[in-house]
């Protein structure tokens, strides 16, 4: 009996595709993601939106509010911990959370390395922006991948950027010979074994969630159409005008995201989503997807 | 062979491979429609919550129950287990209702508690290599279920008649045999069904 092997944290993520994990940072939210059907939450004491609003440094929540959300619900847990800060991610294992984000959300707390992740028995999901990042956070150990669109914006764009770029990269490595795929190795900063696998499968090895910016049910719908596995909300839903009705709408449009009549129909009155950001209005230093490369 | 897959939400893409490595064609269903050009449907594993909300939602526990009514094979595996269970523990009310036996939600605790061994089940050879995630157990079955195997005395897969169910997840691994396994029992009822 082995516990914490690779297949066993990768089959973890495997087993939210098609889902949505929502941010909650209470019982009574995590109860109404539950009830709406997402697939797991995850457990924060400030939602993306307020801290970019609040400002200052942010850090792993509370354990009080990660205990108070388990003991909700019976689906999965998430908890983020700040990158690179190993005891943040050794904490949130203690306590039995079921998925730690390394996550650049979070205040960094080391700014040159990732936490080695492949010697928790925890399973990780980190973020990346293009392919190199992916395989990169794949080496340290993660089991899960996600889009790193800019947290607590409400604005799609940059998930979409980052997805349909991982795409690409992924179907031009996978019509590379041989020479040339030790050339992208060096180029990209990850390994060769790992580029190898993604250029013979023509897929990443692990599953790769849309998060950041998903504001709107249409929005989940546009991320699964572009070919994320899942969809990870954090502001959208409780930030929204009618939460329990815009978490479920979120659900039906990620499992049936090519069925736009239904979407048009789970979209109806759903009341004002978040007000969202634009993308050029923040300077460099406020953009949190440049974190942790 | 067609077998289904219902993709609701779930480990779908894996069970559609390893149907494709037993000989049959796999087939991802969504809608309630597709349920007649099947031979058999398998229940993934992934959230049996979400997965519950969704086919009552479709209009799947009706549906299903018919297609279980014709004798057509269905197999739960992880949450599809769940899925498939007369009786839940905690008093949670059942989605299928299908095989008579009673099921204990995240049994093993949580996520650091999941692993992998290997695992002897009735009608399969040699060892399975079986993944349990967050698993569920069968504590006690009806006298007309078949116990195909234990872990540690406690029941992880079971056949009742057309039904089968697994805590583990088969479409982890290559090894394809309990989904050969299963495509024989849909093989058999097409028999049984022209007879």
């Amino acid at each position: 009996m082995e516990t914490g092997t690779s297949r066993v944290k990768r089959g973890m993520a495997e087993m939210q595709k098609g889902g949505v994990i929502m941010d909650v940072m209470n019982a009574e939210q995590a109860k109404i993601a539950e009830a709406a059907g997402a697939t797991a939450v995850m457990a924060l004491e400030r939602v993306p939106s307020d801290i970019r609003a609040a400002g200052g440094v942010a850090r792993m929540a509370d354990p009080t509010i990660v205990e108070e959300v388990m003991k909700a619900v019976s689906i999965p847990v998430m908890a983020k911990a700040r990158i690179g800060h190993y005891v943040e991610a050794k904490v949130l294992e203690a306590l039995g959370v079921d998925y730690i984000d390394e996550s650049e959300v979070l205040t960094p707390a080391d700014e040159v390395f990732h936490i080695n992740k492949s010697e928790f028995t925890v399973p990780f999901v980190c973020g990346a922006k293009d392919l190199g990042e992916a395989l990169r956070r794949v080496q340290e150990g993660a089991s899960m991948l996600r889009t790193k669109g800019e947290p607590g914006t409400g604005n799609i764009v940059e998930a979409v950027r980052h997805m349909r770029l991982i795409m690409s990269q992924i179907r031009k490595v996978q019509n590379m010979s041989k020479d040339e795929l030790y050339h992208e190795a060096k180029t990209l900063g990850v390994s060769y074994d790992l580029l190898l696998g993604v250029h013979e499968t023509g897929r990443l090895p692990v599953v790769n969630f849309a998060a950041g910016g998903v504001a709107t049910p249409a929005d989940a719908a546009l991320m699964m159409h572009l070919g994320a596995d899942g969809v990870f909300v954090g502001s959208g839903i409780f930030k929204s005008d009618n939460p329990e009705k815009f978490a479920r709408a979120i659900v039906e449009a990620t499992t049936h995201y090519d069925d736009y009549e239904l979407i048009a129909r789970v979209s109806k009155n759903l009341g004002t989503p978040m007000k969202g950001i634009e993308i050029s209005k923040l300077s460099q230093f406020e953009r949190m997807q440049e974190r942790g490369i | 062979m067609n077998i289904g897959v219902l993709a609701l939400q779930g480990a779908v893409a894996e069970h559609i491979q390893s149907i494709e490595r037993a000989g049959a064609k796999g087939v991802s269903v969504k809608k309630v429609q597709q349920l007649d050009e099947l031979d058999g449907l398998i229940i993934p594993g992934g959230e049996s919550t979400t997965i519950g909300k969704l086919m009552r939602k479709y209009g799947f526990i009706e549906a299903l129950r018919a297609f279980s009514g014709k004798g057509k094979p269905i197999f739960g595996t992880c949450a599809g287990l769940i899925v498939l269970a007369d009786r839940l523990e905690g008093g949670e009310e059942p989605h299928l209702g299908l095989m008579n036996m009673t099921v204990a939600r995240n049994a093993f605790g949580r996520q650091r508690e999941s692993f992998e061994t290997d695992l002897d089940v009735k009608g399969i050879d040699t060892p399975l290599r079986a993944v349990f995630i967050r698993a569920p157990l069968i504590k006690e079955v009806g006298s007309n279920v078949d116990v195909l195997s234990t872990y540690k005395g406690e029941i992880v897969a079971a056949r009742q008649g057309h039904l089968l169910a697994s805590s583990f997840h088969p479409e982890l691994t290559d090894d394809y045999r309990l989904h050969a396994y299963f495509v024989s029992m849909a093989e058999e009822a097409v028999k049984q069904t022209k007879a």
